[in-house]
């Protein structure tokens, strides 16, 4: 690895982590304003135009806050804990195809950081460490509720991974490929969610459920837990929680348009490949706007049901999806 | 030295103090985290011999699966400090210092009567670690083993299945 080409990774990396700040800052905006007009109210809109600066407002009155930790808890986990719900967003964003080869001043740059051929195992991988974060921040409270919020986030990552391991594989064994670069270049002419319906909607499912998005936001159930794993969270250690995850919605909705609606692709990205960027940023805009509609709509699944929904319903859907997948290759070709 | 010797060291080291961590700390989910550390530096370790799917596979597995499970129920049966110098079972302690005496010995024994050199390690080609690679290797040369494990697995799992109704 030559010093220039570091140069070039360092930069890239410090772009997409700026990008996926103000994504985040943003998408908490978008979403208020979103559900207010969903819920017929208006939304912030006093902090500049349009209430566009709110994200702002807020971030600043989230870092004057004390940092308050409870007498009795756990001082070290308890500070661990927000971190390593942030940190794996942003990793996540590592592998995403942003866009294809763009021109950029005379050099061709590609718009991702790294296109690594288990792309997709890694986001099994890094996708399950966030959890860590929210069991120990429930643990290192030290209170009931938070410790009960902790202990369902546990379960349910567990019960939903199964399901969203075996929807990935059918793109992969379509793609030939596990590298989520070779998996949009192969969508080129048609759409994975054409041939993977049950995929795409089960993958989407188990995505809500990893973020721990309504209705699967049951570690933080306000009714019966008060907040849960982070009711004694205050300051930029609570906003650190909401950080991970707004930055793993806007992660998951790429990776959904990567892995089901063709990524960069769209009519025109061959001639001009900067339009790749663009598409995807619809994509993304829509599939946000589906993660809010949702949790406008439907209410929290009960615990039980939650269970059995992803053991009894998902996960041999996933399973069979697999099992036609690869019959239809073999039989068809591929 | 090299500098693949020298990050080999460092996460060598770095294992086996968590590893260390995980047998001397006091408090279970304390534990459970040094042994997800060792876990994770396992996976780096994969990594650096040019082994990507491997490393994955190793934090989904284990630091994804086994250990949230194991720190889900160390978390149910509630984490508690054990005392200085008292355990639950007592007749532990001289047993673990008798067997692990006659391990060392058995090790030295082994390195001594030893004839010749480790042999020359190779390092594995970078196409080795793919996952294509690994997936030939998996189902044709070791088709019977990877089956009959899973055979295995299923068993495990119908039998928690019929635990959990009685």
């Amino acid at each position: 690895m030559t010093a220039s080409m570091f140069g070039v990774w360092a930069l890239k990396a410090v772009i997409l982590i700026v990008i996926l700040l103000t994504g985040f800052a943003y998408a908490t905006y978008y979403e208020r304003r979103a559900i207010a007009r969903i819920q017929a109210r208006i939304g912030p809109n006093r902090a500049g135009p349009w209430g566009l600066l709110q994200p702002v407002a807020d971030g600043v009155k989230l870092i004057f806050k004390e940092e308050f930790i409870p007498a009795k808890a756990d001082r070290v986990l308890f500070t661990l804990a927000p971190i390593l719900v942030a940190v794996p967003a942003f990793m996540l964003g590592a592998v995403v195809p942003w866009g294809g080869e763009v021109p950029f001043f005379g050099r061709t740059v590609h718009l991702y950081l790294a296109d690594v051929d288990v792309a997709t195992l890694y986001i099994m991988a890094v996708g399950s460490l966030a959890v860590y974060g929210i069991v120990l921040a429930g643990w290192s409270s030290n209170n009931k509720y938070s410790l009960l919020g902790g202990l369902r986030s546990a379960a349910q990552m567990i019960s939903y991974e199964l399901a969203m391991g075996l929807a990935l594989v059918g793109p992969i064994l379509l793609a030939g490929s596990m590298s989520l670069v070779k998996i949009v270049e192969a969508q080129k002419s048609i759409w994975y969610i054409v041939y993977q319906p049950l995929a795409f909607v089960i993958f989407v499912i188990t995505a809500f459920a990893e973020i721990n998005r309504p209705p699967f936001d049951l570690p933080e159930g306000e009714q019966e837990l008060t907040g849960g794993y982070h009711t004694e969270y205050g300051g930029m250690r609570f906003a650190l929680f909401y950080m991970g995850e707004y930055i793993k919605v806007v992660v998951m909705s790429a990776l959904i348009a990567a892995l089901f609606l063709g990524g960069y692709n769209g009519p025109g990205v061959e001639a001009f490949p900067w339009l790749g960027p663009v598409y995807m940023f619809v994509k993304i805009l829509v599939l946000v706007f589906f993660a809010i509609w949702t949790r406008a709509t439907l209410p929290r699944l009960r615990y039980d049901r939650l269970m059995a929904f992803g053991w009894k319903v998902l996960f041999p859907l996933a399973l069979l999806n697999v099992f036609l997948t690869a019959i239809g290759i073999v039989v068809l070709g591929g | 030295m090299s500098i693949d010797l020298l990050i080999f060291l460092g996460l060598a080291l770095v294992a086996v103090g968590a590893a260390l961590g995980m047998l001397f700390s006091r408090n279970t989910v304390y534990a459970v985290l040094f042994l997800v550390l060792v876990m994770l530096v396992l996976a780096v370790l994969y990594l650096i011999l040019g082994a990507p799917f491997l490393a994955l596979a190793q934090v989904t597995v284990y630091t994804g699966a086994i250990m949230v499970l194991f720190l889900f129920a160390v978390m149910v049966l509630g984490p508690q400090k054990l005392a200085e110098g008292e355990g639950p079972i007592s007749w532990q302690r001289p047993w673990a210092f008798g067997l692990t005496a006659l391990f060392l010995v058995e090790v030295v024994y082994a390195f001594a009567a030893r004839v010749g050199g480790l042999g020359k390690l190779t390092c594995a080609t970078a196409a080795a670690g793919s996952p294509a690679a690994i997936g030939k290797v998996l189902f044709n040369q070791y088709l019977l083993p990877f089956e009959v494990t899973s055979v295995l697995l299923l068993v495990a799992a119908v039998g928690a299945v019929v635990l959990t109704r009685e």
